[in-house]
């Protein structure tokens, strides 16, 4: 497959990716590893004039873990986070996550920061993102600004960032006790069925906070605070556990697709959830 | 519309030079500009691996890979990894313990190997399995292919303390 001819671009810096989009506007893309819009463009889904490519653009690959939060530039593969010994210190979860995402010659290539910014439900960083309570950094022409991983995705493919904007960095407070990232899919390299991302804190026996995120389960990551809630307060045990999947069920959307009707998704969502917070619980 | 881009690649230790346009993926240069016909086209949508090559040290599909993305890149396909007279361990052991049925998948999934050999030079079975889930195979059942790659590792790995 061939995709349509396009204009190709690879700027050194950062004001030289803000002029091109400022120039050509929607008819203009950013991309990272490529490995969510390359196979749009074959199968010409995606209609690209005017490609803008982010490899040579500095300051964008690192991975900083500060005292009180970690920060991780957009274009750092899913392959580095894996290999980085003192992320999988600090946040673990990220490395569960990733190693759970398509395959090694994908994940090679594959950015956080093309994984979070592309805004497809499929994708399982954003919902982690989510669960961690990360926030964005997307630069413009009018500078820089930060959302909120939590405010970022409004539906399928339509995030908080506009179109003359890049998505730099990602900012995560560093999180505190268990965790769990739990994912059904049909196969290597497929989309999740359901996944959860569950970090949770215990205090004597008692949980006192929980963070709870789902993905693939609607046409954006599911935050489901009311799903964490259930916990607090609680020693997570089965009635917990059964308030907490109750709560993430009234907040998920899910839609019947190859991966089976409605119906299975929330009895697997329900399944996925349960072994997250059991696993996260256990590490708590 | 579109300006062809002059570009460079590095392939099996030979510089190549040409002009493409930007929409050339890489497994086209490959394999129609170049004549490098060892990485296949299987699935054309980045599933199965069969064009498998390896770049600056990465493991890359190269059917998601524009040439031009590539530019100043160093690049090795399987014709890269040995020949007829002069086996890589890993071709040698998917021959002696039948790695293959078709065939098609092979210069993919060595490709692959040799990379994850580097990463990990003494996997379990399941490290290899896991290391090779980017590629399919629809003959062997894997288990061959499981058998070849841990033959391959013992291989290099005896050779490797007979050199030190």
């Amino acid at each position: 497959m061939i995709p349509a001819a396009f204009e190709y671009y690879r700027p050194k810096d950062m004001a030289g990716v803000l002029s091109i989009l400022e120039k050509h506007g929607d008819d203009a893309r950013v991309m990272a590893g490529g490995h969510s819009l390359i196979p749009m463009m074959k199968l010409r889904m995606a209609d690209v004039p005017h490609l803008i490519d982010l490899q040579d653009v500095e300051g964008m690959s690192d991975i900083e873990i500060g005292s009180d939060s970690i920060k991780i530039g957009a274009l750092v593969t899913q392959a580095d986070i894996i290999d980085h010994a003192a992320l999988a210190q600090a946040a673990p979860i990220l490395r569960e996550a990733a190693l759970q995402i398509a395959d090694p010659q994908v994940r090679y290539m594959g950015t956080v920061g093309g994984n979070v910014a592309n805004g497809d439900p499929g994708n399982d960083m954003p919902g982690l993102m989510q669960c961690l309570d990360a926030s964005f950094t997307v630069v413009g022409q009018d500078g820089e600004r930060t959302v909120p991983a939590r405010d970022f995705y409004e539906a399928a493919y339509m995030t908080a960032r506009e179109d003359d904007e890049v998505l730099t960095k990602i900012t995560i407070p560093s999180p505190k006790g268990g965790y769990a990232y739990e994912k059904q899919k049909r196969k290597i390299g497929d989309y999740a069925t359901a996944a959860a991302a569950v970090q949770i804190v215990k205090d004597g026996g008692c949980c006192v906070s929980a963070s709870i995120a789902m993905t693939n389960l609607s046409d954006t990551p599911i935050f489901s605070e009311a799903s964490g809630a259930a916990l607090v307060g609680k020693t997570v045990d089965d009635a917990a556990l059964k308030a907490a999947v109750s709560a993430m069920l009234g907040d998920i959307d899910p839609t019947e697709d190859n991966r089976g009707p409605v119906a299975f998704k929330n009895h697997v969502a329900g399944v996925i959830l349960r072994r997250a917070i059991e696993r996260a619980w256990s590490r708590a | 519309m579109s300006n062809k881009k002059h570009i460079t690649l590095n392939v099996n230790g030979k510089t190549e030079e040409f002009l493409a346009e930007p929409r050339e993926l890489l497994i086209y240069t490959l394999r129609e500009r170049l004549n490098i016909t060892g990485p296949h086209i299987g699935c054309d949508t980045s599933h199965c691996g069969a064009c498998t090559v390896t770049i600056d040290g990465k493991s890359v599909k190269s059917c998601t890979m524009f040439s031009v993305q590539a530019e100043g890149a160093v690049i090795t396909t399987i014709e890269g990894i040995g020949d007829p007279d002069n086996l890589h361990p890993l071709q040698n052991a998917f021959k002696e313990h039948h790695g293959l049925q078709c065939g098609y998948c092979t210069p993919g999934m060595i490709t692959r190997a040799t990379k994850l050999l580097e990463e990990t030079p003494n996997p379990t079975e399941e490290e290899i399995r896991f290391g090779m889930a980017g590629n399919i195979c629809r003959c062997t059942g894997y288990q061959n292919i499981v058998k070849s790659i841990k033959a391959a590792a013992a291989e290099m790995n005896a050779a490797k303390e007979a050199a030190e």
